[in-house]
């Protein structure tokens, strides 16, 4: 083609720019600070636990973590990832604290290490780290651990506040236990730990003691077992929170509290002394942790808001079936275990109908 | 006119800053003559226009340079009085991605001066001779897809339930529809009812997003006073991608247009607001299209509003037309900062498709491209408003699994970008997705190759039987005949011999 000269004062210098692909909005969320989030959401329930029931759950919390984040760098090491750019999603720092959660407060060390380690290990890493994981980390320790330590697994502590004669453990004796196995002098560990308020419960109901009389027992508080009730108070808070951060979404919880409540209520209103109402599976054992926290883990849940209205149900309600008829006196773990597994088949039959496409 | 305030809500769809405060503070800039213009003759989709004038020919303001291409096309005009340059190729910005087009390069004289054509007509009363001057005038979509308007205008013109004219401008940064809607709200009207003359709608929806309330408040106006009651007025909630065809057909009417079709599939059709108004240009005063609002904004330039440029103005003379560039600008963006594409440099010039330059800075735009692993939050599903899985489809993408591709619906992505502002592991989503739609293309073609070149083997080898057969049937029957000669001949000579031997012996004839 012909070009005749170019009139040089009609032309800036252009200028050049770095390109990248759209859209070039920046992303408003980030895995770190969703992490960070379910920690903070998470802080004041650990607060009430501490205070009702001593520095427990902070030491194995810090256990837990110590044994999980040195058994994700040695993998991660292992498999030739960068470690420090992973370690920094936090993931590992919430599973730890879930499992601290679910922990008795008063174990030898070896137990939380042991739980942090098969968490990340056994759980996450093994199937090929963060997001790959088919079950719920936190559980899979937990559920490990009780089934082979059982005596170690059920020593919980009765709450201060209590109208029993007891007087709470104090860090440095909870440190010294933890580490060494020892209990202040003249003391032993039959002397600090109690039944759960649903081990009570379900001991009672199973000696034909009608629920009436139990409710009247001194582990009982307000809605359920005493001092368990204000850390669930406060998880729910947290899960609230959680909730309001757009961190989670209504459907896991809701379906959980749904299908543990809603048989708990029928079978309540049919039978007032042969099962527990309502308000007491919800303020017991890990009921409102499970339904905020555990359940909701994105990981090993359904991603579509129907499979995760089945997913909650189906947690609910198999939580429910093992608090009344199993063998454990709480089955939120073996639940989420249990419908982590159907999660592929839920995603698969839960898929949206695509837009423009016509009904499947 | 009926003030119609859809309940339905988007599907998916996210809340985003719009960033188009600080270009609205200022009336549109106008009368702007650059020193040079290059304006190309492939702007528009379809095929490029033809060029009709020389190397040193003279031009006016609006006089033809180009004349539509074959099949689905659109005239190009002088933007400005001048002289041609140069006719070549240059690298010019297109709705979705740049690319290498003829364009006549003009030194402009100043004058402005406008074409007097001597063949202008009034606007005709014929259907097909409107459709014939719309494509002559040079119209295409200015929302930014640049679809030439009367091939869109003609698929649905007589069976039209409804022409929607879209003022939503749910992208960031944009703001050129909601200043032009603001200062010229009565030749958009007039437009839009020539529109609905056009293609024979009975409703012609006018749509703006909320956040336009002086917008909605003149448009509002002016439909009312031009008191045709087809015309319509619909307020959609502030949500990206409302602005979308596909979304605004479902947000307005609750239907949705099957996949794999557009929107006169089910009657409809979409018009941008500026585009109504280079329509009824046309039709007043016989103005094709010769320039276009340009938002020009982004925290690196000093003085943000929108610019009525010729097409064909160069980016960065625009710019310095805005106070120049401000600060460290990291990226060059033409569109808005989830549809648009970032340019290489800004010697290059404004087209038909220039909605908006956005010079960003590192404050406002994605620097970091390090990923996590994908938590299957969902999130990107929630928000996808082609209720896709992101996360699914990646895997997918990057596998190249084209029987899983297509089974997620990977043609179905309208490319809003949503699913990666939410990505809390920062995964890049939509690019990966552009980039399997070619492959899945290319793939489905070479299938179709393929099977195409299986048959032809096919029919070869029955051809070649089929020869093989013929032969060996004329060398069978050649054989026979041979065979029969041969006998013949035996035949022959043995009666010969006989006859010899009777004649020896001395016997008569029988």
């Amino acid at each position: 083609m012909i070009e005749e000269p170019t009139p040089s004062s009609t032309r800036a210098a252009p200028r050049r720019f770095e390109t990248a692909a759209p859209p070039h909005t920046r992303p408003i969320s980030s895995v770190p600070r969703i992490m960070r989030r379910v920690l903070y959401a998470l802080a004041p329930a650990a607060a009430v636990y501490t205070w009702f029931f001593g520095f427990g759950l902070l030491i194995n919390f810090v256990i837990v973590a110590l044994a999980a984040v040195a058994t994700e760098a040695a993998i991660l090491l292992l498999r030739r990832r960068p470690v420090a750019r992973t370690l920094r999603d936090g993931s590992a720092l919430v599973t730890a604290a879930l499992l601290a959660f679910a922990l008795p407060p008063l174990l030898p060390w070896w137990i939380p290490a042991l739980g942090g380690f098969v968490a990340i290990a056994l759980a996450k890493q093994l199937y090929g780290g963060l997001g790959k994981n088919l079950f719920n980390p936190a559980m899979v320790a937990y559920v490990l651990l009780l089934a082979s330590f059982p005596v170690l697994m059920t020593q919980w502590l009765p709450p201060r506040m209590g109208d029993i004669d007891y007087r709470p453990l104090g860090f440095v004796d909870q440190v010294r236990y933890s580490l060494l196995a020892e209990l202040p002098p003249e003391r032993t560990v039959d002397a600090y730990t109690r039944a759960t308020p649903l081990d009570m419960v379900k001991e009672g109901l199973r000696a034909q003691r009608p629920f009436q009389e139990l409710r009247g027992h001194s582990m009982i508080g307000t809605f359920g077992g005493r001092g368990w009730e204000w850390v669930g108070n406060l998880i729910a808070l947290g899960g609230l929170y959680l909730l309001y951060a757009g961190i989670i979404r209504w459907h896991i919880p809701v379906a959980v509290l749904g299908g543990l409540l809603l048989p708990a209520l029928v079978l309540h209103l049919i039978d007032p002394s042969g099962y527990a109402g309502p308000a007491f599976h919800l303020f017991s054992g890990a009921a409102l942790l499970g339904a905020f926290f555990i359940a909701t883990d994105p990981v090993s849940a359904p991603t579509t808001d129907r499979g995760r209205l089945y997913y909650g149900a189906g947690i609910g309600l198999l939580t429910y079936a093992i608090r009344t008829w199993g063998g454990y006196p709480d089955g939120l773990a073996f639940a989420v275990l249990l419908m982590n597994a159907a999660v592929p088949l839920i995603d698969r039959y839960t898929q949206p109908r695509i837009y423009g496409h016509a009904k499947r | 006119m009926l003030e119609l305030t859809p309940d339905r809500r988007l599907t998916g769809g996210i809340r985003l800053l719009a960033h188009k405060a600080q270009s609205t503070v200022e009336p549109i800039l106008r009368g702007l003559v650059p020193p040079e213009l290059v304006i190309g003759l492939h702007q528009h989709a379809g095929t490029s226009a033809v060029p009709i004038v020389e190397v040193g020919q003279r031009v006016a303001k609006g006089e033809p340079i180009a004349v539509p291409g074959p099949g689905i096309s659109a005239g190009v005009h002088a933007s400005s009085s001048g002289r041609v340059r140069a006719i070549e190729e240059r690298l010019i910005p297109t709705g979705a991605r740049l690319r290498n087009a003829l364009c006549v390069v003009i030194d402009t004289d100043g004058e402005d001066l406008p074409y007097r054509d001597a063949a202008a007509s009034a606007w005709p009363s014929d259907r097909a001779a409107q459709l014939d001057l719309v494509r002559r005038a040079g119209i295409a979509g200015l929302g930014g897809a640049v679809f030439p308007t009367a091939t869109k205008l003609e698929g649905v013109a007589g069976r039209c339930r409804a022409l929607i004219v879209n003022g939503a401008e749910c992208e960031p940064y944009i703001s050129c529809d909601d200043m032009l809607m603001r200062e010229v709200p009565e030749e958009i009207v007039l437009g839009v009812i020539r529109m609905a003359d056009l293609v024979g709608a009975p409703l012609a929806i006018i749509v703006i997003e909320r956040d336009k309330p002086q917008a909605i408040e003149a448009i509002g106006r002016a439909a009312r006073a031009a008191g045709d009651p087809r015309l319509r007025l619909a307020e959609v909630p502030t949500i990206y991608p409302a602005g979308g065809e596909r979304q605004l057909i479902e947000l307005l009417t609750g239907e949705e247009v099957p996949s794999g079709t557009y929107p006169n599939a089910i009657g409809y059709v979409c018009q941008n607001v500026g585009t109504a108004y280079a329509l009824q240009r046309l039709a007043s005063t016989g103005e094709p299209v010769t320039s276009r609002i340009v938002t020009v904004t982004g925290l690196g330039v000093a003085e943000p509003r929108n610019v009525d440029v010729p097409i064909g103005t160069p980016i960065g003379w625009l710019i310095e037309q805005c106070g120049g560039y401000r600060g460290d600008v990291a990226r060059l963006i033409h569109g808005g900062t989830m549809m648009g594409y970032a340019l290489p440099t800004d010697a290059l010039p404004v087209t038909k498709a220039t909605s908006c330059i956005v010079a960003a800075t590192d404050e406002e735009i994605r620097v970091d491209f390090d990923e996590w692993a994908c938590i299957r939050c969902g999130e990107c599903g929630a928000v996808c408003p082609a209720r896709l899985q992101p996360q699914e489809l990646v895997v997918a993408a990057i596998a190249r699994d084209f029987d899983d591709l297509d089974a997620l619906g990977l043609d179905d992505c309208i490319e809003c970008g949503c699913c990666d502002v939410v990505c809390p592991s920062h995964i890049v989503l939509t690019e990966r997705f552009r980039s399997a739609k070619r492959a899945l293309a290319q793939h489905v073609r070479r299938q179709a190759l393929s099977s195409e070149a299986e048959a032809r083997h096919k029919r070869r080898e029955r051809r070649r039987e089929a020869v093989v057969e013929d032969t060996r049937a004329a060398q069978e029957a050649l054989k026979a005949q041979l065979r029969a000669d041969e006998a013949e001949r035996r035949r022959a000579i043995e009666a010969a011999v006989e006859r010899a031997k009777r004649r020896k012996h001395g016997n008569v004839e029988p």
